[in-house]
């Protein structure tokens, strides 16, 4: 191989090189322009959620069958956590039928957090041990 | 307050929440763990009301919202009867439901409050939680109104299934993630919301009615018919509310109309405590899809606790009857179990029946006394002479142990609450394969209000539709009594051979007043 084809190759190269690295350029200012797109990265949220779904998991199986009622009225309370959603609806929202809607949620999820808690705590006060 | 600083919030509930859960593992430190899930809910609530750019009008409607929820939920929950649980909680449950519908409804119309776009132009990925997220809370809703129905015995316990039953509900499941899809491609168009919703609803109602209940048929169905037409115009006022579309308007009529007849149309399925387990479990899954929507890691998180709990509970009610979920979910008991009680009982066999001084005659003689309770029991409120009863015995020095299946009564540990209503130590009470093994040095079980989960059958008959469940063998008790209101089918509608056993003797009655009566004459 001459000397010249030599250069006229390393120039092609150096031509690709040039070129990947636009394409490089390019795609990096999508993606970043699409994470920013994105607020919280879906990726991330679905690793709390699977994550969490294994922490339930083992949790609920160290329930005692005796307590399966007052999980159920628990769970039931606790999942009412929606309530957040429904309070940033109420008081966030420019749309007057978006806050409408936030504020029948607010009130459905309230009777849960209150109602679901109380009858829990009911439930489970009459769990006594014998008297010895 | 900076985002940082709530989103940290958010975990400390979310960490409390899963401590509360954790509290449950025994019955002395579940009280501190429930109160770890109210403070856990306070900090979650809290958190939100510092969020910067709330307004003055949003504080005002929050509030009201709480106060009226909240005065609600407490009445209700300090006047309920325990023996009225299963239906609280599926109320509840059709309450987290609708409320997951409003607040994609809310996310759809007000985007910016959440962080998620602008009216119009929502991301892409929202818009796919969102519909996810409201179908399933749509479906939740409506499944756990018809549950109540049943378990309030608004409507007839009896399964209702029809031809192409199965293939109609997959039909609209189909429909409904094609929907999605349009939903999502049009880039959150209204009208395809709502028909998601309706859709939903729909689903959630025909999954759901074909499960048997207890309660006489009754003509209060029409009600329920009633009910959902008037729900489908609610959603027409709504979707109306929201700049609405003509032609999707005469759509969603048909559809509440459609949905009104499929509701009446009856035939078999399967079983109460499942179906609040797994409606426990939508519950969740709904929170947790609203969550993503509005990218709310406490949602999540809790959403994931939730749905994850009821699915291991419905596994469990599954497990307590030898069947799958799926063969829950595809109906299955009532209507072969009524063909098999039906050609497998000889006439001419006979009972051995008693009164209530017998009763109290063997029970005095006994040393140990094991006690089964069931749902009758719960139905006749004889839980507190059951009390009275083994209290007068422990005196005479027998002893004194209750036995609990896992599916006695309508929700998972059901029976355990009535019984700690009573008064009756936790620490009497026992579960399945705690207690199976003392039955054969028992001298008497006293089955009250139970049936199907005693039945012999389920071990010894491969061609019962029991075969195969679990059962209490209070047979190998030297004797067994029955506290039972006549010799009718179970639940499972299946002959129980364990009535025509010579150490069965049968106490034909109503449980309460048979309890009482036997705890008068040992008090002679």
């Amino acid at each position: 191989m001459n000397p010249q084809d030599l250069a006229l190759e390393a120039e092609r190269l150096a031509e690709r090189a040039a070129a990947l690295a636009h394409h490089a350029e390019a795609l990096a200012m999508t993606s970043s322009s699409l994470a920013a797109h994105a607020g919280a990265p879906f990726v991330f949220l679905l690793t709390t959620f699977v994550l969490a779904c294994f922490v339930g998991y083992y949790v609920v199986w160290n329930v005692t069958p005796a307590l399966h009622s007052p999980l159920m009225s628990v769970t039931n309370a606790i999942s009412s956590v929606i309530i957040v959603g429904a309070m940033l609806a109420a008081g966030l929202a420019a749309s007057g039928v978006a806050r409408g809607f936030g504020f029948v949620a607010v009130a459905l999820a309230s009777v849960n957090i209150f109602g679901g808690f109380v009858v829990t705590q009911r439930m489970l006060s009459m769990f006594r041990k014998k008297a010895k | 307050m900076s985002q940082d600083l709530t989103e940290l919030l958010y975990l400390i509930a979310a960490v409390l929440f899963i401590l509360a859960l954790r509290g449950l593992s025994h019955p002395d430190t579940s009280r501190r763990g429930n109160l770890f899930g109210m403070v856990g809910m306070a900090i979650a609530i809290l958190a939100t009301l510092a969020q910067p750019g709330m307004s003055l009008a949003g504080y005002g409607l929050i509030a009201l919202g709480l106060l009226i929820g909240g005065a609600a939920g407490v009445f209700i929950a300090l006047r309920i009867q325990m023996t009225a649980l299963p239906q609280l909680v599926a109320a509840f449950h059709s309450l987290v439901g609708l409320a997951a519908v409003f607040v994609a409804a809310s996310a759809l119309n007000a985007p910016e409050a959440f962080g998620i776009g602008t009216p119009g132009d929502i991301h892409l990925e929202s818009l796919i939680e969102m519909s996810v997220g409201l179908a399933i809370g749509a479906i939740t809703f409506s499944g756990s109104v018809i549950a109540f129905a049943k378990l309030q015995a608004l409507m007839s316990g009896a399964p209702i299934t029809f031809r192409y039953q199965h293939p109609l509900n997959l039909a609209i499941g189909i429909v409904i993630v094609l929907l999605i899809i349009a939903f999502v491609a049009t880039g959150g168009y209204q009208p395809i919301f709502w028909l998601i919703a309706l859709l939903s609803f729909a689903l959630g109602f025909l999954l759901i009615i074909a499960f048997v209940a207890p309660g006489a048929p009754q003509p209060i169905f029409w009600l329920i018919a009633l009910l959902s037409f008037a729900l489908g115009f609610l959603l027409i006022i709504a979707f109306v509310a929201t700049g609405g579309y003509q032609p999707l308007f005469w759509l969603l009529a048909l559809l509440s109309c459609a949905l009104g007849f499929l509701l009446i149309i009856p035939i078999g399925g399967a079983d109460m405590p499942v179906i609040v387990s797994m409606l426990n479990s939508y519950s969740g899954w709904a929170a947790s899809g609203i969550g993503f929507t509005i990218q709310n890691l406490a949602l999540i998180i809790t959403g994931a606790l939730v749905g994850s709990s009821g699915a291991i509970l419905s596994y469990i009610m599954c497990k307590g009857m030898n069947r799958s979920i799926i063969n829950v979910l595809l109906g299955g008991f009532g209507s072969e179990g009524g063909a098999a009680a039906a050609g497998g009982a000889p006439v001419d066999r006979t009972v051995k029946s008693g009164n209530a001084e017998d009763a109290a005659f063997i029970l005095k003689n006994a040393s140990k006394v094991i006690i089964v309770p069931g749902y009758g029991m719960a139905v006749a409120q004889a839980q507190h002479a059951v009390r009275e009863l083994a209290d007068i015995l422990k005196k005479e020095g027998v002893e004194v142990k209750y036995a609990i299946h896992p599916v006695a009564g309508r929700m998972p540990g059901h029976m355990n609450v009535l019984l700690a209503e009573a008064n009756v130590p936790y620490d009497e009470v026992f579960e399945l394969e705690e207690i199976n093994n003392e039955f054969q040095t028992a001298d008497v079980a006293y089955v009250i209000g139970a049936n199907d989960v005693t039945n012999p059958a389920a071990k010894n008959d491969p061609n019962s539709p029991i075969y195969g469940m679990p059962i209490l063998e209070v047979e190998k008790a030297k004797t067994v009594l029955f506290v039972k209101r006549s010799m009718a089918t179970g639940y499972a509608g299946v002959e129980n051979e364990l009535f025509y056993r010579p150490n069965t003797m049968m106490l034909f009655g109503d449980a309460k007043k048979m309890t009482e009566e036997i705890v008068q004459a040992l008090g002679r």
